[in-house]
């Protein structure tokens, strides 16, 4: 397997949705002899990771119930 | 209030026509596949839905109380997705007061047409592509009515071959503080395309799935795979500036002359 055939299943090697048990060996051995590979699989699980873990745009509390109740009065207008 | 800052000025792709907000999606491109074969059949679906009887989504039972007209149950609704709605409309608009504005219309858009939807989606899933929606149209009014799609600006210089191939800090978000670290979150991810950054909020950050993804935003599934594995390669591009092993802020931190 080359470089550019392992990129290729990067997303399915992250997702865990390689099925076939033979591809699966041959992403293995790719990653064993080759460094680059491993960084990159690595670093973009750990870019996906971070952005899972912290939210970047979290509405502090008060806006969020501020909205939450303007919401909910425009649906109980709406039924009247 | 802030201004939109990525896409500004650049040539925007002409779409046709508008059609009214409510239809449909005013997403076009090469990639785009004709939403209506996201869909199963309807009445295949509500077959599928009454036999996997115990196993439904919890959304099912609060979306048909809520029709019924008992708000306390669409009120759950919006306490269940209010804040995944708020990002993901920060995701596209990149302005707060955009965002909390799509995080009202589309909950009040979603309540009035309770009606139109079909237990062949998620309830979440529909209200994305609500809220997709809506974030685009709250482009457009700042654009003063020029076409915005989610699908501009994806030509970018960056390919999908990676550069910066040196090995990451084992924990390198300790390196900075909460709002260092969310400064860099957000500047790194504001430079993606739009058609990127959208895909990556939704599949990885939100956690749908990529079918949800591409229905939610009328994408054919091939592009959202595509879209997802350059957003995730550039997004590890440009975070390999500030993670890479010894970076100059993590040896300030802990004192660590070179």
């Amino acid at each position: 397997m080359t470089c550019t055939e392992f990129l290729a299943m990067l997303d399915d090697m992250i997702d865990d949705s390689i099925v076939a048990a033979e591809t699966r060996a041959e992403v293995e051995q790719h990653l064993r002899k080759c460094g680059h590979c491993e960084v990159v699989l690595n670093t973009t699980r750990k870019t996906i990771e971070i952005y899972r873990s912290h939210h970047i745009y979290e509405l502090p509390y008060e806006a969020n119930e501020r909205l939450h109740e303007a919401i909910m009065a425009r649906c109980k207008a709406k039924r009247c | 209030m802030r201004g939109i800052t990525a896409g500004t000025g650049r040539l925007l792709r002409s779409l046709g026509p508008l059609r009214p907000p409510s239809v449909t999606l005013m997403l076009t491109g090469g990639d785009q596949k004709p939403t209506r074969d996201h869909f199963p059949h309807p009445t295949a679906m509500s077959t599928i839905q009454s036999i996997a009887g115990e196993n439904e989504h919890p959304d099912v039972a609060l979306v048909e109380r809520a029709r019924a007209g008992d708000v306390s149950a669409y009120d759950t609704l919006v306490r269940k997705y209010e804040r995944q709605i708020f990002r993901i409309a920060q995701h596209i608009t990149q302005n707060r007061e955009d965002a909390e504005d799509v995080m009202q219309d589309a909950f009040l858009k979603a309540y009035e047409k309770l009606d139109q939807f079909q237990g062949n989606a998620k309830f979440y899933t529909w209200l994305v592509r609500i809220a997709v929606n809506e974030s685009l149209m709250r482009l457009r009014k700042r654009r003063s009515g020029k076409m915005v799609s989610i699908d501009e600006d994806l030509e970018t210089e960056e390919g999908t071959v990676p550069r910066d191939l040196a090995d990451w800090a084992p924990d390198p978000e300790q390196n900075y503080s909460t709002a260092e670290l969310g400064d860099i979150l957000r500047r790194t991810i504001q430079g993606l395309p739009r058609g990127f950054r959208v895909v990556f909020a939704l599949r990885d950050v939100e956690g749908l799935s990529t079918e949800e993804t591409a229905e939610a935003l009328g994408l054919s599934v091939p592009a959202v795979k595509s879209r997802l594995l350059r957003a995730r390669l550039q997004l590890r591009e440009r975070l390999s500036r500030y993670f890479h092993r010894r970076t100059r802020a993590a040896q300030r931190k802990s004192g660590v002359e070179t």
